[in-house]
């Protein structure tokens, strides 16, 4: 058993075109459906009350504003990341996909351009639900914005990775948690790290903000490459 | 034809730990601020140096097995990262009983290095019922390997995000005792390293070697039509 | 030129060997009607053959290209209809044959006609744009011919065409599927009074992996 040899620098179909076709289908099957993002959402605000209760506080700021809302995206993105390769699975849409003369490594793109579009919508509801539920101004959310932004493309990156493992095992749901959460440990560090001093009760703070934007970029590179670098071996049979 | 070597190997391995046992208890100073307890640092980090290079060793055995498709190197890659894991829970214990005797706490967040490893160690305690998730045998090898290369990348990550968390109102422990160690101390420091560095190979070997053996038993049996000795489906890779 | 050329073809699960040397050589424009009992490997052939299963051992040539290493080559010559409709349920039937024709690389404007044509070839205009878990297993499998023959393929691998199908189905399918074309096909079936008639060869699957290949009696 050796690996493939390697397709042709330019395969038949263009990869994108391949991207295009795949995040396209993807997008329109969220749509009609709506099966992920608004559980991820609700999940979200939900969550928020939970920890109002939980931590006794009506209003954050800080450290624990920064932590409260890292944290809820962090578990509601891994709703979506587990249902993110389920069509294919179920369907037979990885055959699908390996019968066509592509580039696999379009199936990464575009599956993680997905997961990446969902959290961005995800959090262009949430962020201010939370701003509204906790916090006093809004004057830290364009530089909030970017940091989840950084933040999301890893997760992007990771999570498209690992569900498209996990959605082969036995205990799928299980195992997309159980593999990301210490893997997003750097990436929710870099966050936290840089939204905490954004959201302090004085006004925004820029506290090594450059610096843990280029931990969470540095993060952001490393996982986008090594997706991209093994994902072919992960569709071969 | 794992175990050729293995018996140097091993008495190598058994005289290093003396020696550096020796050294540790008989040689190296005592230190001025924590005492005796300060020489669990010559278990403690050599041990965590050892099982941080081993996981990397497994990430290097994955990229060759992913790349020549042989589940020999998936073999490898899964004993080290196995090998590793066990001195990671030795590394963690010995962090505690360090950190319980220096500042009277069973675990501190203020040392990053400590910390750091907590998080590699709960990062590669997920190997095992990722693996073990997927059944078909060759499917397995492959994410495994994918798994193992993705954590090697996350160790250095993981350990950058780590210590610029770190507040400068707590400087790193181990400046105290890093910066500037005696040469007695530096010694004894090395010797032990070498001598986890030789346990670590050795017991990685004898793994292999036991692997090995009962993969062939396996097959001979398999080959004389013998009953099978258990229908539970096997997890952990078999060695040829 | 040789369509398929197969030399102690070996695929393993694990211990079990699901085809045991397994040798044939179809020539472009022949048909090869594949039997067997059920766990025979029928499918696992046809998979190997459609390059979504790499072989354990054995030499393997499929439009003249060597599997699994130059596997990328053929790739998009091939049609393949399996047990699954490869069909995704909450997309149309429109929806999803364009999918497929975008990852075929079938240029934007040739698309639309060759969709509608194939559509009203199986009879399933009035339904295209219904969503596919609507569907009954028939219509899906009506679907999932448009989707074989739509990058108009060299070469057909196709796991039992008729199942689900209706009578009439049945008879569209055989058009569009049928040995007219100058199509190789390889058509795994359990129905050898349908098939036989128009296979030149025949290989023969057994449980243990084992093969046997005969030429047709009858053509």
């Amino acid at each position: 058993m050796t690996a493939e040899a390697g397709p042709p620098a330019t395969p038949v179909v263009p990869s994108t075109v391949a991207f295009r076709a795949i995040l396209g289908k993807d997008l329109r099957a969220e749509l009609r459906t709506l099966q992920s993002l608004p559980a991820m959402a609700l999940f979200a605000v939900t969550t928020f009350v939970i920890f109002r209760f939980g931590l006794d506080r009506t209003s954050l700021s800080g450290d624990l504003a920064a932590g409260v809302l890292w944290a809820t995206l962090l578990f509601a993105a891994i709703l979506g990341i587990n249902r993110l390769f389920v069509a294919e699975r179920e369907e037979g849409g990885f055959d699908a996909i390996r019968l066509a003369p592509i580039d696999r490594t379009a199936l990464f793109a575009a599956k993680a351009a997905a997961l990446l579009a969902y959290l961005v919508v995800l959090e262009l509801v949430v962020v201010p639900v939370f701003a509204i539920f906790f916090l006093d101004s809004a004057a830290a959310l364009a530089p909030l914005a970017l940091v989840l932004l950084l933040a999301d493309l890893g997760l992007a990156a990771t999570g498209t990775l690992i569900s498209s493992m996990a959605v082969n095992s036995r205990a799928r749901d299980l195992l997309a948690p159980l593999v990301l959460l210490p893997l997003a440990v750097p990436l929710s560090i870099a966050a936290t790290g840089a939204i905490e001093p954004l959201l302090a009760l004085g006004g925004p703070g820029y506290h090594r903000f450059g610096t843990w934007l280029a931990v969470l970029g540095l993060y952001d590179l490393v996982f986008l490459l090594v997706g991209y670098a093994v994902f072919d071996f992960l569709l071969e049979d | 034809m794992y175990g050729k070597g293995l018996r140097p190997l091993s008495i190598a391995t058994v005289a290093a730990l003396v020696v550096s046992l020796s050294l540790v208890f008989f040689y190296a100073p005592l230190d001025a601020d924590q005492g005796f307890i300060q020489k669990i640092f010559y278990l403690h980090v050599p041990l965590a140096i050892t099982a941080l290079i081993g996981f990397v060793i497994g990430g290097v055995f994955a990229i060759l097995h992913l790349r020549s498709g042989d589940s020999r190197w998936d073999a490898y890659s899964y004993v080290s990262i196995h090998m590793s894991v066990i001195f990671g829970v030795a590394v963690l214990i010995t962090g505690s009983i360090w950190a319980k005797a220096s500042w009277g706490h069973w675990w501190v967040w203020d040392e990053p290095t400590l910390v750091s490893f907590l998080i590699v160690f709960l990062m590669y305690a997920t190997y095992y019922p990722f693996r073990y998730a997927i059944e078909d045998r060759e499917r397995q090898a492959r994410y495994a390997s994918v798994f193992a290369i993705t954590t090697g990348a996350f160790v250095p990550l993981n350990f950058i995000a780590v210590r610029m968390a770190q507040s400068l109102v707590h400087p790193r422990v181990f400046a105290t005792t890093n910066g500037g160690l005696p040469g007695s101390m530096m010694l004894t420091f090395l010797v032990s390293l070498l001598a986890m560095g030789l346990l670590w190979v050795t017991l990685v070997k004898f793994e292999l070697t036991a692997k090995s053996a009962s993969g062939q038993i396996k097959r001979l049996r398999r080959a004389l039509d013998a009953p099978p000795s258990g229908s539970t489906p096997r997890v952990a890779p078999e060695v040829s | 030129m040789n369509a398929i050329e197969l030399r102690g073809l070996r695929r393993e699960y694990g211990e079990r060997a699901a085809l045991r040397d397994v040798g044939l050589r179809l020539e472009a424009g022949e048909s090869l009607a594949v039997l067997g009992p059920n766990g025979a490997g029928k499918t696992t052939l046809l998979r190997v053959l459609a390059t979504l299963l790499r072989p354990s051992g054995g030499e393997a040539r499929v439009l003249g290209a060597r599997l699994p290493d130059e596997a990328w080559k053929v790739r998009g010559r091939i049609g393949f209809l399996s047990h699954e409709p490869l069909l995704y349920r909450d997309l149309n039937g429109r929806e999803n044959l364009r999918f497929h024709a975008r990852l075929h690389g079938i240029e934007r404007g040739a698309i639309e006609e060759r969709i509608s044509f194939l559509l009203a070839a199986v009879g399933m205009e009035r339904r295209a744009d219904d969503r596919v878990a609507e569907l009954s297993a028939g219509m899906r499998q009506r679907l999932a011919i448009c989707r074989c023959v739509l990058h108009e393929p060299e070469l057909l691998l196709l796991d039992e065409p008729d199942s689900h199908l209706d009578a009439p189905g049945r008879e569209l399918a055989r058009e569009l599927l049928g040995p007219g074309e100058g199509r190789t096909r390889v058509v795994v079936t359990h129905d050898p009074e349908r098939f036989l008639p128009e296979a030149d060869k025949v290989l023969r699957l057994a449980v243990d992996g084992s093969a046997e290949l005969t030429e047709a009696a009858l053509r």
